[in-house]
């Protein structure tokens, strides 16, 4: 169980940095085909952020720990069943498993329908990694001994 | 020699940092120093082989145009996308190895290697 | 390669694994040990290597230091400092041999920047001419590990899905 901050300054400076570093996440996956980064970096910031959220405000009932608690216990399966749900489409289509160029999307040539693949795939990726961040989080931080609490 | 070691430091930095961390990995009674030397090794791997794959005068590898590309002037891609992933699986199988070392500090009350063999379980 | 920036730097890389493992205050050893990882991110990142330096910047020097400290809080939140290491003669012996023998085959190495070692001048033209024409993407990383390895990238993502749920069934409450 961690209490939230005691310092206003922590507080008030994470509540105005959140939001940017989970802008910063979504452009990082997003635009992960034109610079460095893609669906790795990107799903740890995000991790990143919500943990910042949870080490600021606390890991109770309350503001902030919505997202942060949807994230790790709901979607913790969305990334993998995303990206092998993409490479099934693909066995649906004809080709191999994950061949992208088979993917049943109507009026697009073969490289659209690969970047197309690439990019679910990205997305896919982040949202993995970014709930197997926070999971390892809260695992770690909710597990409270019986004879503790002397600090 | 010494140009022999000088046009190879990064193998041998890969060799000082690998075997380091073996040594405390394996002898060190701590649990948590065990672990930073676990870390220790599997950066010095990844290390090795991204520096096996930089090129003298290479960019990173974003490649805009589609007329002729000179592949002398963009490091080499395939390296740093395997290694990208082995660090990511490289912090997840950190926090399940913290996660035993939780565990085992509940069960014996310690994390000293030493005290634990030699508790009566 | 420019010796001038990357010897500075290999000389730091050095010299904070020595202290991540030498110092006894363990909160200290794990604070030095995210100044390692911000280190290597930088030679990465100098050697062209953006996404691994971008990666490990986050990944070593934000969330591992974090796991870290969140483990050691719960076990030992009072003695953080560890005894005294018996150093063990026949691990260096061992040690030693083998740094020995890994040396000895250092000259069969390419050398650090070489443009004509088997890995640059075979495997990556291939990669760099092929990714903008097949797959539209300028990223050449990102098209090899989603299309061209896309089967590495999805059984590594199974194994980081395995290590959260298995982190979340080993401190279960009970």
């Amino acid at each position: 169980m961690i209490h939230p901050h005691d310092s206003p300054i922590v507080r008030h400076l994470s509540r105005v940095l959140i939001p940017f570093l989970q802008l910063f996440a979504v452009y990082v996956v997003v635009h992960g085909q034109y610079s460095p980064g893609g669906g790795f970096v990107g799903g740890v910031v995000f991790g990143t952020s919500l943990i910042l959220g949870l080490l600021a405000f606390g890991t109770g009932q309350g503001q902030g720990q919505g997202l942060a608690h949807t994230v790790a216990f709901r979607w913790e399966g969305v990334g993998l069943l995303l990206l092998a749900g993409v490479g099934t489409l693909c066995l649906i289509g004809g080709a191999e498993f994950l061949n992208y160029h088979a993917l049943l999307l109507p009026g697009m040539e073969a490289s659209a329908r690969r970047w197309t693949g690439i990019l679910l795939a990205q997305i896919g990726v982040g949202i993995d990694v970014a709930a197997t961040a926070v999971a390892i989080f809260f695992s770690l931080s909710l597990f409270n001994e019986r004879d503790d609490d002397h600090a | 020699m010494l140009e022999l070691w000088l046009s190879r430091l990064n193998f041998l930095v890969f060799a000082f940092l690998f075997l380091w961390g073996l040594y405390f990995m394996i002898t060190h009674h701590n649990l948590i120093k065990k672990l930073i030397g676990m870390y220790l090794l599997q950066t010095s791997i990844i290390f090795l082989f991204v520096t096996l794959g930089a090129k003298t005068g290479g960019t990173v590898p974003v490649v805009f145009d589609t007329g002729s590309i000179r592949p002398e002037l963009y490091t080499n891609p395939l390296p740093t996308a395997l290694m990208l992933t082995a660090i990511v699986v490289g912090v997840s199988t950190l926090g399940v190895s913290l996660s035993l070392a939780v565990r085992i500090y509940r069960h014996y009350h310690t994390l000293d290697e030493d005290e634990i063999a030699r508790s009566p379980e | 390669m420019t010796l001038w920036v990357t010897i500075p730097l290999l000389l730091l890389i050095v010299v904070t694994a020595l202290s991540a493992i030498l110092m006894r205050d363990l909160i200290g050893a794990v604070f030095i040990l995210g100044c390692y990882s911000f280190l290597l991110a930088l030679l990465w990142a100098w050697f062209g290597a953006a996404d691994v330096g971008f990666t490990e910047a986050v990944v070593g020097a934000g969330l591992s230091t974090v796991f870290f400290l969140l483990a050691l809080f719960l076990t030992t939140p009072r003695e953080t400092r560890t005894h005294h290491h018996q150093i063990s003669w026949p691990g260096v012996i061992v040690l030693v041999t083998s740094g020995l023998l890994l040396l000895a085959s250092m000259e069969d190495l390419p050398v650090l920047g070489d443009l004509l070692s088997p890995a640059n001048a075979r495997v990556s033209p291939d990669y760099l001419l092929r990714s903008i024409q097949e797959t539209r993407t300028p990223s050449v990383v990102a098209s090899i590990i989603m299309d061209y390895r896309s089967m590495d990238t999805i059984v590594e993502t199974a194994v980081i899905f395995t290590a959260g749920i298995a982190c979340r069934f080993l401190l279960r409450k009970d």
